[in-house]
């Protein structure tokens, strides 16, 4: 396996398609080394994207949007105040990322295209309507990251493609996000169902916008527009609530395994996102005073 | 923090920095994995894809053929033990079954046995091998639940176990290894006196000991046959007898070095690879390492194990117990051995009860064998016992502190198991509880607090302690048994203590099989109680030769001189002399020699230990999820040598407890499978999960021994399990009997009691 680790935006893709699909792009690499050391086939080059300026950058337009750099650590991420501020939902999503050495390493773009069905970060990143700056050899393109992840540990991305940035755009005042998981520890394990809700309220408290995005119900982190609608319109009274969480509910597909059984995901999916649409909603709220 | 107070000694209740901590935390120790030798191979274990299956061929051939392999085992190269050969004076390990555990013969009896084991170039080589190695299997149905591998029609693990402790002998095999009774008074009549009767029935997961360092050795065989092995263990002498009867060799052929022990608690009682090793080493002509994956730790060493349990207890209505019965099915795993007979000793031997009769049943699964942990077969039989005793507290609306004091054993209750009690702490335990703070502390909403208690044996034993005073007046403490515990602490201590000289003075050492006599190995509570009472005679003895070569200075009688701060002190023509420990040592040559004392005894006379535990969690009612908030453990631990260390051990004997109580548990697929041989997925707690553990060390010293030592390590993992179930069936409004509490467990109880409810 040969190392790479360019410091230049441009040969990334160039590597990667000399690599003739047996390239592997590596940011943290707190999955990707685990998985070697577990036994998993490594790759012929390793493409390190740590030392690329664009890559490691949070910037904030003078219209409220952010991009950040694909390979930027949580740590770096947690210590944003503005992106914290602006994005609370996707920050802690990504802050409950495993460990505190984990954090000094594992990024948004990692956790991303590692396309596991229970990554932290990506129910925040959908319901936020990030999108994905992704470079390839044949030119630069933006999806939403709805759209990353086809299936359990794949992504639409082109062996020569890799992810740049996320963009968060600007948003209206009184918006804010939240993001709730549930596992049995307190950190260092992998949701059993994960929750994120993204909404705006308007001047007198009333829903006017939401997105709803989970982890762990189902082979991608899946978006609920459903569960978006119960809420609309609503000033997330208690009886909207209870609709809504059986909304969720029914909208998951999880499957039984080591982590949780059908009945509990999809219960405790419930539970997560009307706990995390309250949040949302009082963080809103807040911001408008 | 906060202990009762202390006697008066010098050395003995400080905190000095243990011996081994600088090596420890700056990485110089050296472990099993990290000890190497120049042109050692690297061993590697085939291991059974099937929880049961009969081996109808194995070919190695291809594997042999692979350029650097040097050498493969199979169990045809283990010495054949017969049936009159397994036992040493009729008592376990037996090594008929270890020999079949360490390499399986006719049968695989778990995902995870070893087959065979193979030395090669390098650890890639060796894994390649292993791929080559052919294995025909016939798989047979499995099993690895207790109460169906105890049903008529399950799959037969061994076809000539037949169950013992019942006569007639039964005609057929099954899985029930053997039957147990104890019976104190009687039961029938006790119930008849009792005005409630409550019974349950609960099921605890086996769990693992999660030690931190994964099993690995190192072997090497010299042309003459002398053979030396470096591991960890916890008991060099314990490896080297058990790899002498498994490999059919004299003791003397072998000597063991012990490495540092990175976590032991009862899972390193045992061998797995040293005589893998051995052998490969022994057929290949060079060293030979072996190192466990955490995986291989998970699949093939021992859990604790698992059980069924349906008890029931009776009362008066003033809370007076009368009668308590219990029927304890516990997993033995592949072969018979789990410590069923001790949960029966240990459930009620907090509590006077006139009738208690328990009956223990050995239960062999498609499992690893399983091993000791910490306080082996209470935490689970405690876990029922405690939770009853907290029902009936409910039932008669009385505290449950109130009610245990109420049946508290004291000096002179006579145990259910047999002997008469003599001094021993539980009263206090349960009295320092009440006066606590966190006892009266007000709880929230979904809160619940839990108290439960917890008794252990604690053991003496076969104890060598060398002591050896240097040319410069320092001190050689050496003893032979691994520092699990902060035992080397402990021994300086207690050397210091009695020397009358700084602790920084004394240098514990941990010596090798042939150059200390035999110990016992570090288990049971035992080291600092019966290892400490040889250091202490040790000492003693050094301090009289001491003397001895003072008087032969001086040239006076040696009665006329005294042994303080250190130095030998005499009144010689009315003038107070003083001879200093390093002058003394710096004329031994003149005096006779070098100036050193041995001891090896069996010490007797190991005190009881108690502790009362108290715990609050809060229940997330949507979830399930529990969260401890707060948690005391309160012990007796006798004296505390360093008190630093007593706390660490109740606080390490805690966390495992919760963990066992709130989330660990085996996972398999309907093959008998493992599905989660890793702490991602098999839930230890992480330090994020626990409030700071609070102790509080109530002294009731041990007249039995010079410092009043009780054992103290493995009494803090029983309390726990009941704790963590009392606070969260207070909290939920229902009762919980079934471990692991996970969340989604402890969801459907609510939400079953919600039903009920309604």
């Amino acid at each position: 396996m040969q190392y790479q680790a360019p410091t230049d935006l441009a040969d990334v893709a160039a590597l990667l398609a000399s690599a003739d699909g047996k390239g592997r792009v590596m940011a943290g690499g707190t999955d990707l080394l685990a998985r070697f050391a577990a036994g998993m086939p490594k790759p012929d080059v390793l493409v390190d994207i740590k030392h690329i300026a664009e890559l490691m950058d949070i910037e904030q337009a003078s219209d409220g949007s952010f991009t950040v750099g694909a390979a930027v650590c949580g740590a770096a991420i947690s210590e944003h105040a503005a992106l914290c501020s602006a994005w609370p939902g996707v920050t802690e999503a990504m802050d409950l990322i495993g460990s505190v050495q984990i954090q000094g390493r594992a990024s948004l773009g990692g956790n991303l295209c590692n396309a596991s069905p229970a990554a932290d970060a990506v129910p925040a990143l959908i319901a936020a309507g990030a999108i994905c700056r992704i470079l390839g050899s044949q030119g630069e393109r933006q999806v939403s990251v709805a759209d990353i992840i086809c299936s359990p540990g794949k992504t639409c991305l082109d062996s020569d493609e890799f992810v740049v940035s996320l963009y968060l755009p600007p948003r209206p005042p009184r918006s804010a996000d939240a993001y709730l998981r549930l596992i049995p520890r307190s950190e260092m394990d992998i949701a059993v169902a994960g929750a994120a809700v993204n909404l705006t309220l308007d001047s007198a408290d009333v829903v006017v916008a939401a997105t709803i995005a989970l982890g762990a119900v189902s082979p991608v982190p899946l978006l609920v527009p459903r569960a978006a609608d119960v809420i609309l319109g609503s000033k997330l009274e208690a009886d909207v609530m209870t609709r809504f969480k059986s909304v969720v509910s029914a909208s998951c597909r999880p499957i039984n395994d080591k982590r949780g059984t059908i009945d509990y995901r999809n219960h405790v999916a419930g539970v997560l996102a009307a706990r995390a649409a309250l949040i949302a909603g009082k963080r809103a709220a807040r911001e408008g005073l | 923090m906060s202990r009762s107070p202390n006697g008066s000694w010098r050395s003995v209740g400080t905190r000095p920095v243990r011996p081994d901590g600088i090596d420890k935390v700056t990485g110089r120790a050296v472990f099993s994995a990290d000890f190497n030798l120049p042109d050692a191979l690297q061993g590697a274990v085939l291991r059974s894809p099937f929880a049961h299956a009969r081996i109808l061929r194995m070919d190695t051939a291809r594997a042999l053929a692979l350029p650097g392999v040097k050498a493969i085992i199979t169990a045809s190269d283990l010495p054949e033990i017969t049936e009159d050969q397994a036992l040493i004076n009729g008592q376990p390990p037996d090594f008929r079954d270890m020999s079949a555990n360490i390499l399986a013969r006719t049968k695989v009896l778990y995902e995870g046995h070893a087959l065979a084991a193979v030395a090669a170039v390098d650890a890639k080589t060796a894994e390649q091998a292993l791929a080559l190695i052919d294995v025909e299997y016939e798989v047979l149905p499995h099993v690895i639940d207790v109460q169906q591998a105890m049903a008529p029609d399950a799959p037969v693990l061994h076809d000539s176990l037949i169950t013992q402790g019942i006569t007639p002998a039964p005609s057929r095999p099954s899985n029930i290894a053997s039957r147990h009774e104890q019976v104190h008074g009687d039961v029938e009549q006790g119930f008849a006196q009792a005005d409630i009767i409550l019974t349950e029935e609960f099921t605890t997961q086996p769990v693992h000991q999660g030690y931190i360092e994964p099993h690995a050795c190192m072997a090497r065989v010299a042309s003459d046959g002398q053979t030396d092995i470096w591991c960890s263990s916890q008991g060099q002498f314990m490896v080297r007898a058990y790899c002498a009867r498994l490999l059919d060799m004299p003791l003397s052929r072998i000597r063991v070095t012990p490495l540092e022990i990175g976590g032991g608690f009862g899972g390193k009682t045992t061998v797995y690879l040293e005589p893998l090793a051995v052998l490969l080493a022994r057929r290949s002509g060079r060293p030979v390492k072996i190192q466990m994956s955490r995986a291989d730790v998970f699949r093939a060493t021992g859990p604790a194990s698992g059980s069924y349990i349906s008890m029931k207890i009776g009362a008066l209505n003033d809370g007076t117990l009368v009668a308590a019965q219990g029927i304890l099915c516990y997993q033995a795993g592949a072969f018979p051995g789990s410590p069923v007979r001790l949960g029966c000793m240990t459930a009620f031997a907090p509590y006077d009860i006139a009738n208690v009769k328990m009956i223990g049943y050995d239960v062999v699964v498609n499992r690893p064998k399983s091993a000791a942990y910490r306080a082996p077969g209470a935490p689970m039989a405690s876990f029922a016992a405690e939770s009853l005793i907290d029902m009936l507290a409910q039932r008669l609306g009385m505290d449950p502190l109130e009610l245990r004091i109420r049946n508290a054993a004291r000096d002179g209750t006579r145990t259910a198991y047999g002997p008469r009690f003599k001094e021993i702490g539980y009263l206090q335990t349960l009295q320092a509880a009440q006066a606590h703070p966190h006892y009266s502390a007000p709880l929230g909403q979904h809160q619940g607090r839990g108290v439960a208690s917890g008794f252990w044996f604690n053991m003496g034993g076969q104890s060598s302690a060398a002591l050896t005073l240097n040319e410069d007046g320092t001190v050689m403490v050496t003893t032979a048994n691994p520092d699990i515990g902060g035992s080397r602490a402990s021994m300086a201590l207690m050397a210091a203590e009695v020397l009358e000289i700084d602790v920084d003075r004394v240098r514990p050492e941990i010596a090798d099989t042939s150059s200390i006599a035999y110990s016992d190995l570090t288990g049971g509570s035992r080291v600092t109680f019966a290892v400490g009472m040889a250091v202490t005679q040790a000492a003693t003895e050094l301090v009289a030769s001491l003397q001895q070569r003072a008087a032969t200075l001086w040239d006076i009688p040696v009665d006329q001189i005294d042994w303080r701060e250190g130095c030998a002190v005499a009144s010689i023509d009315g003038k107070q002399e003083i001879l200093s420990l390093s002058s003394l040592a710096a004329q031994a040559g003149k005096t006779g020699g070098p100036i050193a004392a041995h001891v090896s005894i069996n010490a007797q006379g190991a005190g009881p230990g108690f502790g009362t535990h108290i715990c609050d969690v809060e229940v997330d009612p949507d979830t399930g999820r529990v969260t401890v908030l707060r948690y005391t453990a309160i012990q007796d631990v006798g004296t505390a040598v360093h008190p630093s260390y007593v706390e660490g051990q109740l606080q390490g004997g805690a966390v495992q407890g919760i963990g066992w109580a709130l989330n660990e548990a085996y996972q398999y697929d309907d093959n008998g499978a493992q599905l989660n041989p890793g702490f991602l997925d098999y839930r230890v707690p992480v330090a994020s999960d626990l409030p700071m553990i609070d102790t509080v060390l109530v002294e009731v010293p041990n007249p039995r021994h010079p410092f009043g030592v009780r054992g103290v390590g493995e009494v803090p993992i029983i309390p726990p399990l009941g704790a963590v179930a009392n606070a969260v069936s207070r909290a939920t409004g229902t009762r919980h009997v079934d471990l692991p509490m996970s969340p989604p467990v402890v969801l459907r109880a609510i939400q079953r009691a919600a039903r009920r409810r309604r």
